[in-house]
């Protein structure tokens, strides 16, 4: 029932929220542009917007200094490693869950999902311990096996609740149809589960990407993904804003933009399906 | 025999594929059983092996700067961590921090539901512009606030103090919890939006109509139907927010360094200096099972709610 | 090719007898329609027909070949589900397609019956669309033209119109009439709706709590219901039933009137009445009348009856036409 709406409140309105949308998006922007800055313009006062000389300087400033592209190489390692792990893992497990479900599965689920609830300081003083007897501190591995760990009740969650969507029905249309077990996998079943797997394997690239306990706890800088690497910026002699800004925008740009893309996704998988 | 054997197993394999179009028959229910095997046994492994080794250290005087001193010593970590003076600055910090950016996400996520679900131009970019700083690094959200705004000389916070004429505030060392939350709730702002505004958003328009009919205003709409509808969606919030609030790491770690003294300090940060910093295995491992006591309190809510959900 | 033969089918979900024993005859090109209200075991029926659920016990005959152990895609049947179950990730034409593509066809062939299927269904110009973007009544085409192409042995159907409007609802019942004339191929038509049942049926199978209560053709239910639950199920408005002094005058426990068996007057007749609800429909007027000892009866006078709530009207019932039933709801 869409209501005729006066222009003049739809104007207040898109007012308002811009002004509100700039201001949350303001530090992100401010960072972006702060990134083409020299050293001198970054702490200009009054600080200046837009008119600087605009310098791809400290993109190559952070390269060279410190590998950043070898950091970027552990985010991309430790995030898609350890998603695609939980997915191998998760996908039988959720599978088996949505479509052949026992008195127990509930119990199961709810179970896997108190998991999630154990503060990390619960489990850091072992993990560390083992880590450092067995070699794994500062590790890609080390990371890729915990990250997998703490993730994977959400990847199980996320694709139970997709394969739950899959109409039973439509199965038994297969079969009707004569398709055999493989054709019905092929044609029907994994074509039906496809989205549902990527907006999952979309989310939890975003998790392991930002989570900022285990890599800061566990690598140092072989292994240190970008989060790891920022934080070396929070010591005084790394007082450079125009390349902690170069730094940092290199490290959010990516998954904001799959962040942008996931939004319906995440509400769904981080709440667990509660809100959809 | 050996034919038998083999399509046997093909059938098995093809069942293990298939778990789903076969009906719910006893091989089928091991099939399944299979399938989910991986899952519950690693998921159990990284349960009860990092907490039963935690509550072992916890029970012992173990310190990595002196090897081979080990001992049994009962309760004793659990006293000194409790009656520790930092440990109740460090809840104290730790409840505030929790209820702080709750209250301000929450209120200010209802608020921003509200507006985005008016009609207006652009309100996809908007949305897209207010959920960004949910995708940002913790560790680069926090330096960015610590040194782009939060800078007593060079930040523009200083800047526009100055600009008012008022002397520029050193924030990390006069307010650093309050500090800490800002960041934190910059974060999570937009989650409690996205939430609620999805929740928001599948409010049946013709109820709000029917409320209109029955004469109801904006502001008993808002109180009547729209908040009610809403509740839901706002405890998951509380509950998922609490969970990953308790454990706030990275934020506290690059700006305040839990300082000064123990002002910032959070239980979470807490046990990470005692362990990693101080070495104070046992110590810290009776704090880590005070925090996972804590965090229990509250998943307990959380789990009831989904369960509950779980079944409508 | 075509006939279909149940004996002694049944089936058992853990403790629950859905259905005890099943005895059914389906001809070679009859369109059989399952009827009853829900939880009747009619669409679980229909499933193990189509293979979809296992028989307890019992064996399912398909043109005189044991069929009880064969998958769904060897019994050579089709079906039409409730949802559609479209292939959501397929076009129009792949969905048609599919079975024929599952069953190996060359492609030419296959181009040519989907268009043939398409021509005959009004689809043509939505081959190319996702089933999301068409509407029910397309959607409902889709589902049939995907079924008609394989060219089965019998079509099975789903309550197919349970998701349509009443309006499309006439029109896709006649459809599905036109195609059963057409391919004169046996129809195995699941409804808890007794007009679609006696529109379409050459058979109908009442069903009620897993067991049969009567087949017929859509008269004989009408004229001569075997008990009391065919009486009451068969026939819109239903059928008055009366007990007490009335039945016993007609040495019945029992005793059922149609309601447009019943002659309306306003000055003279057997029973006196007044009118609580009067549906005026221009064709025909349905009116509930309070009798006094009898209780409410339902009453059919065709055109134009003019009466309001509370009118005073005198009903005679036609001795011909009333069905009398003994204590344990037979027909006497």
């Amino acid at each position: 029932m869409a209501r005729k709406v006066s222009t003049q409140r739809k104007v207040a309105f898109t007012g308002i929220a811009w002004t509100i949308g700039f201001l949350m998006f303001f530090p992100i922007l401010w960072t972006f542009l702060t990134s083409f800055k020299s050293e001198g313009d970054a702490i200009a006062s009054p600080p200046v917007f837009l008119v600087f000389n605009w310098t791809l300087e400290n993109y190559h400033e952070v390269q060279s200094r410190s590998d950043y592209f070898g950091h970027f190489w552990n985010s991309v390692v430790i995030s898609f490693g350890s998603t695609l792990l939980g997915l191998l893992i998760a996908i039988p497990a959720a599978w088996a869950m949505a479509f052949s479900p026992t008195k127990r599965t509930k119990d199961v689920l709810m179970w896997m999902l108190s998991t999630k609830m154990m503060p990390p300081v619960g489990a850091l003083i072992p993990i560390y311990l083992i880590f450092r007897d067995g070699g794994l501190l500062d590790s890609r591995i080390g990371l890729v096996v915990v990250l997998t760990l703490i993730n994977l009740p959400i990847i199980v969650w996320m694709l139970y609740t997709y394969f739950k969507e899959i109409p039973g029905e439509i199965l038994e249309a297969a079969r009707m149809d004569g398709a055999s077990l493989m054709k019905e996998v092929i044609y029907v079943l994994t074509p039906m589960a496809v989205p549902g797997i990527a907006s999952t394997l979309l989310l939890n690239i975003i998790l392991a990407w930002n989570e900022a306990f285990w890599t800061l706890n566990l690598t140092t800088s072989n292994a240190a993904p970008l989060t790891t690497f920022i934080a070396s910026y929070s010591s005084p002699e790394g007082l450079f804003y125009a390349k902690l800004s170069a730094a940092s925008t290199m490290a959010i740009a990516p998954i904001l933009i799959l962040g942008w893309f996931s939004q319906k996704q995440l509400v769904r998988g981080l709440t667990f399906g509660a809100v959809k | 025999m050996a034919v038998r054997f083999l399509s046997a197993s093909v059938l098995y394999l093809s069942e293990y594929i298939l778990g789903a179009a076969k009906m719910a028959t006893i091989h089928t229910r091991s099939v399944a059983r299979l399938m989910m095997a991986p899952s519950v046994i690693l998921l159990f492994a990284w349960m009860i092996v990092p907490l039963g080794m935690t509550i072992y250290f916890s029970l012992l005087r173990y310190n990595l700067l002196m090897p081979g001193t080990e001992e049994f010593t009962g309760l004793l970590n659990y006293e000194f961590f409790l009656t520790d003076p930092a440990f109740f600055d460090a809840l104290k910090n730790t409840l505030l921090l929790v209820g702080g950016v709750l209250a301000i996400s929450v209120i200010g996520g209802i608020l921003m539901a509200l507006l985005l679900d008016q009609p207006m131009f652009g309100q996809g970019i908007v949305r897209i512009l207010v959920i960004a700083p949910f995708f940002i690094m913790p560790t680069v959200a926090a330096l960015v606030w610590k040194n782009m705004f939060m800078n007593p000389v060079n930040g523009l916070f200083a800047w526009l103090f100055r600009l008012f004429g008022a002397q520029p505030l050193d924030w990390l060392a006069v307010a650093p919890l309050t500090s800490v939350v800002i960041i934190v709730a910059w974060q999570w702002l937009p989650f409690a939006t996205l939430i609620l505004l999805t929740a928001l958003q599948s409010l049946d328009e013709e109820q709000k109509e029917a409320a209109e009919m029955d004469g109801a205003g904006p502001i008993s709409k808002f109180i009547y139907i729209t908040l009610p509808h809403m509740a839901r969606a706002i405890t998951v919030v509380v509950l998922i927010e609490t969970i990953f609030l308790l454990s706030v790491f990275a934020e506290i770690l690059v700006t305040t360094n839990g300082g000064p003294g123990t002002q910032s300090t959070n239980i979470t940060y807490l046990v990470y200096t005692q362990a990693l910093l101080q070495f104070d295995v046992g110590g810290a491992s009776a704090g880590g099972i005070v925090a996972v006591v804590l965090a229990n309190i509250v998943a307990i809510f959380l789990i009831r709610m989904i369960g509950k959900n779980l079944e409508a | 090719m075509g006939s279909i033969n149940l004996r002694n089918v049944s089936k058992v979900f853990g403790e629950a007898k859905v259905i005890p024993s099943i005895n059914l005859q389906i001809n070679e090109g009859e369109f059989v329609v399952f009827v009853g209200p829900s939880g009747c075991g009619k669409s679980t029926l229909l499933r193990l027909i189509a293979g979809l659920e296992d028989v307890s016990d019992g064996e399912i005959v398909i043109d005189g070949q044991n069929a009880t152990e064969l998958p769904p895609a060897k019994r050579g049947l089709a079906m039409v589900f409730q949802s559609y179950a479209l292939y959501p990730h397929m076009s129009v034409r792949s969905n048609i397609a599919f079975p024929l593509k599952m069953a190996g066809m060359d492609k030419g062939e296959i181009d040519r019956k989907v268009s043939d299927a398409a021509r005959v269904l009004n689809l043509t110009d939505y081959l190319e669309r996702k089933p999301r973007q068409l509407s029910g009544g397309q959607r409902q085409r889709v589902a049939i033209g995907r079924a008609i192409v394989r060219q089965p042995k019998a079509f099975l159907f789903d309550e197919p119109l349970s998701n349509l409007d009443a309006a499309l609802r006439v029109n896709m019942r006649l459809e599905i009439s036109e195609l059963h004339q057409q391919l004169k191929t046996t129809m195995i038509y699941v409804t808890h709706d007794q007009v679609e049942a006696m529109t379409m049926a050459d058979k109908i199978v009442v069903l009620n709590r897993g067991n049969i209560e009567q087949v017929g053709s859509p008269l004989e239910l009408y004229c001569k219901p075997a008990n009391l639950f065919v009486a009451g199920f068969i026939g819109s408005p239903r059928m008055n039933l009366i007990e007490g002094k009335f039945a016993e005058a007609k040495g019945a426990k029992t005793v059922g009137i149609r309601p447009e068996h019943i002659g309306l007057s306003r000055d003279s007749g057997l029973w006196e009445g007044t009118v609580t609800i009067a549906e005026h429909l221009g064709s025909d007027t349905f009116m509930h009348i309070q009798v006094q000892g009898v209780g409410t009866v339902t009453a059919r006078a065709s055109g134009e009856f003019w009466v309001r709530h509370g009118d005073r009207v005198y009903l005679t019932p036609d001795e011909t036409k009333l069905y009398r039933f003994n204590e344990k709801g037979l027909a006497l």
